[in-house]
């Protein structure tokens, strides 16, 4: 049984890249944040573990130094919200594009523009179809609760090393700001036993340059790259789905959601079969890779499947991919920091099937 | 009576023709070939050898590092 | 016999080897312009770095310009960066490795134009590692086009009729700029086109390493050079140009010593 605290999504967030053993977190103020490095910057992370923490004079740098670190093979972090994650887009490409291990937390805001500090989540697209340029995918993590917002952390670099390839954390405002009950896993080591042979940390007679690089002028080579990249997500797609379904054993409706929305469908379950309606939720908790073949193996027995999203509608565009028309998809959302209750998502479900 | 001779070896190949180590020499050693090398460029080489005192001003200024500088020293 | 008459061939002995490129350069031909100063501040550097015995725990930054490609030639690990962003790739490394040589080698693009932010803030900070900005006053990789660091009224692929700092400013003397931080312990401004100026760049690159040591902040090296192709001259005219035009107004010198601003380098 680990720590037991009582914390919000970001601060747990913080405590779990400390005990996660993270070497180094380089970050930049913006709402809401902001109490990631906050909690970092009180809990002294250079005296509990000789994590370097250190505030960057914008996401821009922030992302460019972790990719500096990334580069040497040591396991770090950034984190911001959906303005300052777009500013990250070209570090993201490079970092995917050179093949580094990296962790990235999006902590969603309304869009676009400056949008608003309330939550949302319209950075679907930028987070699971590699939302800077070029042909890249990131695994993302939904975490939906404040555990998971300190689990993710651990398997994220995880997932990170494993596959060289940065992760990102794709949460919400709700989640960031919620306190919630946490269970804090223990103090994991730091990462000094140095293994990982393609970093660059300085030319040893032994072996030749190791360069972090991710221009190729050649393009037969580049292509090569490009489809070892590409096998690469497709491993990922093969090993790493993760998905929570809960009452779709004899389910007729499908709720389909993530995040914060997810927490608010669980409620509409409840509501959703004490009116009759055989309702259930699937979860994704990776949204790349998506969960298709979980959705395919449902759609079978289903009358309908109700996406719901803080956005315009972008996971649902996935949803009607899995299900390749088999099913009527409708959509559900609210947009720019507007959260539905459980009680106009039900209305909603009703609605668009035309329940009873 | 000279007490130092030097003589250099220019890398034909990597020459690039761009007379940097020409206005270098101190006692205006080389000179740029008619001839091209394998890339088309002009290349240096020395045409007052008996001058060369082995300064390796050329080679210190040579943008692709093609030259190597001997030079031999007389004892009285 | 008199030394006067041996023929090359009896001094062209490796007993006699006086000066040969070093060994830390790759095999790679380079692949710049011909005569240009980048060719020389590479090997130079890696001369330090020979002479040092750090080739194990260096590593290098080059982003993009015409230095991206440094990591061909310079047979030390690097890490190629954004443009700009150099400075906080290197801060990112720097900070975890603490004990390993870092430098970043920045044109004027990167150091000046979209990498002001990197630049300042890694020299305000202090972090412990060396800047090599080679300032050519113009964007040779891409073609030709202004710089921050042009001088007034000179042409180039974006100011054909020369550039008007009544539109476009005048040039940014980032050099002096980032001396005046206390984040800066050395700051200097060179040259690589005699051997001279080479010699002396050499002494400066090395005092560069060794201050990392010293834990006391920047130490940010300018070499003004010249980009024959850009300017459109030959490399001999170049070089020429650079002393009568771009000297000037990036006088080489020391800066800044030992965390001691040079009075008379900074105008009033």
């Amino acid at each position: 049984m680990g720590d037991i605290k009582l914390m919000k999504g970001n601060e747990a967030f913080a405590e779990a890249a400390i005990r996660a053993g993270c070497d180094a977190y380089f970050g930049y103020p913006i709402t809401p944040q902001s109490e990631v490095m906050e909690y970092l910057a009180y809990q002294e992370p250079q005296k509990r573990t000789g994590m370097v923490l250190l505030q960057a004079e914008s996401e821009i740098a922030a992302i460019n130094m972790v990719y500096g670190a990334a580069g040497t093979g040591k396991r770090v972090m950034t984190s911001s919200s959906s303005p300052g994650i777009s500013l990250k887009q070209e570090g993201i490409s490079y970092l995917a594009g050179s093949e580094l291990p990296c962790l990235i937390l999006n902590v969603m805001r309304g869009g676009p523009g400056l949008g608003t500090i309330q939550p949302s989540q319209s950075d679907y697209f930028q987070a699971t179809k590699g939302g800077g340029h070029g042909d890249y995918r990131m695994i993302v993590l939904a975490p939906a609760s404040v555990q998971e917002m300190s689990d993710f952390v651990k398997l994220g670099f995880e997932l990170a090393f494993k596959y060289r390839n940065p992760v990102m954390m794709l949460s919400d405002g709700i989640i960031g700001q919620m306190m919630e009950k946490v269970e804090l896993f223990p103090q994991q080591p730091r990462f000094t036993e140095f293994d990982q042979r393609w970093a660059a940390t300085g030319k040893t007679a032994d072996r030749g340059q190791n360069i972090i690089t991710s221009l190729d002028l050649d393009p037969s080579r580049h292509e090569r790259h490009n489809l070892k990249l590409q096998a690469k997500y497709q491993k990922m797609k093969e090993n790493e789905v993760r998905v929570e379904i809960t009452d779709c054993d004899d389910a007729e409706y499908l709720l389909i959601a993530y995040g914060s929305c997810a927490r608010i469908c669980q409620k509409v379950v409840k509501l959703a079969r004490a009116n009759g309606i055989r309702a259930g939720l699937l979860r994704p908790v990776t949204l790349f890779p998506f969960p298709e073949t979980a959705i395919q193996n449902l759609t079978g027995r289903l009358k309908g499947i109700l996406t719901v999203e803080l956005s315009a509608g972008q996971m649902i565009e996935d949803v009607r991919l899995a299900v390749e028309g088999k099913v009527k998809v409708a959509l559900h959302n609210r947009m720019g920091g507007m959260v539905p209750s459980p009680e106009e998502v039900c209305d909603a479900l009703i609605k668009h099937f035309s329940i009873g | 009576m000279a007490k130092i001779k030097g003589a250099i070896v220019i890398d034909i190949e990597r020459c690039k023709g761009c007379e940097v180590c020409i206005v270098s020499c101190p006692t205006d050693v080389i000179r740029m070939e008619k001839k091209v090398n394998g890339k088309g460029y002009h290349f240096a080489y020395m045409e007052n050898p008996d001058s060369c005192t082995g300064c390796a001003n050329c080679a210190v200024v040579c943008p692709d590092g093609v030259i190597t500088v001997y030079r031999k020293k007389m004892q009285e | 016999m008199e030394v006067k008459n041996l023929k090359p061939e009896e001094i062209i002995q490796e007993e006699n080897l006086v000066y040969k490129r070093t060994s830390l350069m790759t095999e790679k031909p380079l692949s710049f312009c011909p005569g240009c100063g980048h060719g020389v501040v590479h090997r130079v550097i890696m001369e330090v770095i020979d002479e040092m015995g750090i080739q194990a725990d260096t590593i290098g930054v080059a982003p993009v310009g015409c230095s991206v490609l440094a990591y061909e030639f310079m047979n030390i690990d690097m890490q190629q960066a954004a443009h700009g962003r150099a400075p906080a790739v290197a801060t990112g490394i720097k900070r975890c490795w603490p004990e390993k040589y870092v430098f970043t080698y920045q044109g004027d693009g990167d150091l000046a134009a979209i990498g002001t932010a990197e630049t300042i803030h890694a020299c305000n900070r202090g972090e412990n590692f060396a800047i090599f900005f080679v300032n050519n006053g113009i964007y040779g990789m891409t073609g030709g086009q202004m710089a921050p660091t042009t001088l007034p009224g000179m042409r180039s692929s974006t100011t054909p009729y020369g550039r008007d700092t009544a539109l476009m400013g005048n040039p940014l003397k980032m050099t002096e700029l980032v001396a005046m931080l206390p984040g800066t312990y050395f700051v200097a401004r060179h040259s690589v086109h005699t051997p001279l100026s080479v010699r002396k760049f050499k002494k400066a690159a090395r005092t560069a390493f060794e201050n990392q040591k010293l834990n006391k902040g920047v130490s940010f090296i300018e070499i003004v050079s010249n980009c024959n192709s850009g300017w459109k001259m030959t490399p001999v005219q170049s070089n020429k140009w650079m002393e009568e035009n771009m000297f000037p107004f990036y006088p080489p010198g020391d800066i800044k010593v030992n965390g001691e601003l040079i009075k008379k380098a900074i105008p009033e």
